[in-house]
């Protein structure tokens, strides 16, 4: 198992579960840049719903049946003795000057159109569900659907899980996929040392697409400022809240010991690992235009991660095209959501040999644009 | 007599789309904010028939794997770089020179914000930079305000193309003011490229129409519901109000005036 990150963990678990014996390499990521994993610098929403958009509803499919997947993951972790923080609240997203909402009613009808239940509220309605709202939140949509967990807890309670049930894991950083007679058996590290294995899966986060592959995998580095804040003894909100803000989005995910997530940056900046004077005072001002008591709060924790982003914002599930590399990377913004779909599809594909039918659009082989023969798009 | 095999009439070969020396054959300019994937950028932008696109400065590496600069090279689209998201004139020159040296480019969209609301052009730190610009040699296309006056010093300070917008970046309002866009055009001594405020086809048919020489455009195409289609559209527009025109169109009258002459028809 190539990374040690939030894929890495699951599938590693559910492998051991089925009786096979598992070493995580967990590198590269997170010996390079600390704590510059998505799996732990993210928000940790499950939030099929408010992050689609017009055109990926290819993607929102895949996303709402991760989605249904979780009270289960969540009962089975818990059989573990872990707590992945996950929490029901469900999710507002709410606009502040009428051109956000006119996008946040636009977005809502793309919602009807889809089938997704979502509820329009007005100012004071939204202002009841959750009282710590700006009182210039103009227009609200209630998503029941999407709720969130503690991404962070949700890696420890992986890993614990894993290691449970007997997966190895150790630091290392791959830098090549070794094969032989075009299949892969095993990798290299840094360090020169070879591990060798059956069957090796790439599960390395945003540093996916930066090891030496027998096959292209195009994933990228999708860099965001995110900071941390905490309650203390302050009133907190309930619901993960989204704004569209005077033309920016931003989104505050609560935890259950008081913490608040904001967030985040959207930058194509390679591995940048720089906290900015722009990142972190837009962040500090569209959470205040939101919610105004957060500028009350104490300032935890400014950091930086990188969501592993591929050319359609959708991941990399099970076959690569060479025999013995499976693929489980690639989730951009939705891989804590989809932790659960992606450790069954993928162990299904590595102990049955078939790809379960809810993957099969997002093998590496389905067609992206950059393949596509070019035409001219009519109506 | 026109066989229904002839094929349709060119528009005037007299009026190539140059700018400093360089021509193209398309005379939409893309951008590349707010697309919501690659992919779907990249879809637009070959629907759009570009061959020329402006990539910010301050928000791309240039030399990330998979960022929208491989992109374009990919596509054989030049990459016209901007100064997008600076206000002084000194962080502009400065972001210019950032990019001359990773995009090895002379070109250089100059854009020099005065306000965060409106995002409309600061016509002082903007003529700064454009003289600072021009003296270091830059090939500069510069974004300002639907002004004449200001229009025209930008040109004698040397610009290589004057865009004025028609309306606020990313407002879709479309051209609030086409009689100043008019005037710009009348009195331009190099190319004039509506830029900004572009939010449905109309609206750069319009520009075209107006007698500017080319449009700019982004958030129209890559924040739409369809951006592939979107971009379809636009290419058709800017070529149809091209056409129009140079095709001369017929004077507005008061009253109707019967397609059909009343004389000489058979009763």
């Amino acid at each position: 198992m190539i990374g040690g990150g939030l894929m890495g963990a699951a599938i590693a678990w559910r492998l051991a579960q089925r009786g096979r014996e598992v070493t995580v390499v967990t590198g590269p990521g997170p010996i390079e840049a600390p704590g510059a994993t998505a799996a732990w610098a993210s928000a940790g929403m499950l939030a099929p719903v408010t992050e689609t958009n017009f055109t990926e509803t290819g993607l929102l499919d895949l996303n709402l049946d991760s989605l249904r997947r979780w009270p289960r993951f969540v009962d089975e972790l818990a059989d573990t003795g872990a707590d992945p923080g996950y929490r029901t609240d469900s999710t507002l997203s709410v606009a502040q000057s009428p051109d956000d909402a006119a996008r946040l009613s636009d977005f809502a009808d793309f919602c009807d159109d889809h089938d997704l239940t979502t509820k329009r509220l007005t100012s004071r309605e939204a202002r009841r569900l959750e009282p710590l709202l700006s009182p210039r939140v103009r227009s609200a949509l209630l998503v029941e659907a999407d709720v969130s967990c503690d991404n962070r807890m949700l890696w420890s309670a992986l890993i614990h899980a894993a290691t449970t049930a007997g997966v190895r894991f150790t630091p290392g950083e791959v830098e090549a996929v070794t094969t032989d007679d075009d299949r892969a058996t095993g990798v290299r590290l840094r360090t020169a040392e070879q591990v060798t294995a059956d069957h090796i899966v790439l599960a390395a986060g945003a540093w996916s697409g930066s090891i030496d592959l027998p096959v292209e995998v195009p994933v990228r580095p999708v860099k965001g400022q995110i900071l941390r804040l905490h309650a203390g003894t302050l009133p907190r909100l309930t619901h993960t809240v989204r704004a569209f803000s005077h033309g920016q989005e931003v989104y505050l995910v609560p935890r259950h010991h008081g913490e608040v997530v904001v967030g985040a940056s959207v930058e194509e900046m390679g591995f940048d690992t720089r906290v900015t004077g722009e990142g972190a005072w837009s962040l500090l001002r569209d959470a205040r235009q939101v919610m105004p008591l957060t500028a009350e709060y104490t300032l935890n924790e400014f950091s930086v991660g990188f969501r592993p982003g591929t050319p359609d914002n959708s991941p990399f599930l099970g076959p690569s095209g060479v025999p013995g590399l499976t693929l489980a990377c690639g989730h951009h913004r939705n891989g804590v959501l989809l932790v659960p779909l992606t450790a069954d599809a993928v162990v299904e594909h590595i102990t049955d040999g078939r790809l379960p039918d809810c993957a099969a659009p997002f093998t590496l082989a389905r067609p992206m644009t950059a393949r596509k023969p070019r035409r001219e798009e009519e109506p | 007599m026109i066989t229904p095999d002839a094929p349709p009439p060119e528009i005037p070969a007299a009026t190539p789309f140059t700018i400093a020396g360089r021509t193209f054959d398309s005379r939409l300019i893309m951008g590349t904010g707010g697309a919501p994937s690659m992919d779907v950028l990249e879809e637009a932008l070959i629907a759009s028939g570009t061959e020329l696109t402006t990539v910010a400065m301050r928000r791309v590496d240039a030399k990330a794997k998979g960022s929208v600069i491989e992109l374009l090279d990919r596509l054989g689209i030049d990459v016209l770089p901007n100064t997008a998201g600076c206000f002084t004139s000194t962080e502009t020159v400065m972001y210019a020179e950032l990019a001359r040296e990773a995009l090895e480019t002379d070109w250089i969209k100059l854009e020099a914000i005065g306000d965060e609301a409106t995002l409309l052009p600061d016509p002082i730190e903007t003529l700064e930079a454009a003289e600072q610009l021009v003296a270091k040699g830059f090939t500069v296309l510069v974004y300002t305000n639907d002004d004449p006056v200001l229009a025209r010093h930008l040109a004698d300070t040397g610009c290589a193309a004057i865009m004025p917008l028609g309306a606020p970046i990313g407002s879709g309002l479309g051209i609030r003011n086409p009689h100043n866009i008019e005037l710009i055009v009348e009195n331009a001594t190099v190319p004039i490229i509506l830029d900004a405020g572009i939010g449905t086809a109309s609206d750069a048919a319009l520009a075209m129409e107006l007698g500017c020489d080319g449009v700019l455009l982004a958030s129209a195409v890559t924040r739409c519901h369809a951006p592939g289609l979107m971009a379809r559209a636009m290419r058709d527009a800017v070529h149809a109000g091209h056409a129009a025109r140079h095709a001369g169109r017929i004077p507005q009258r008061r009253y109707a005036e019967a397609s059909s002459a009343m004389e000489g028809r058979i009763d």
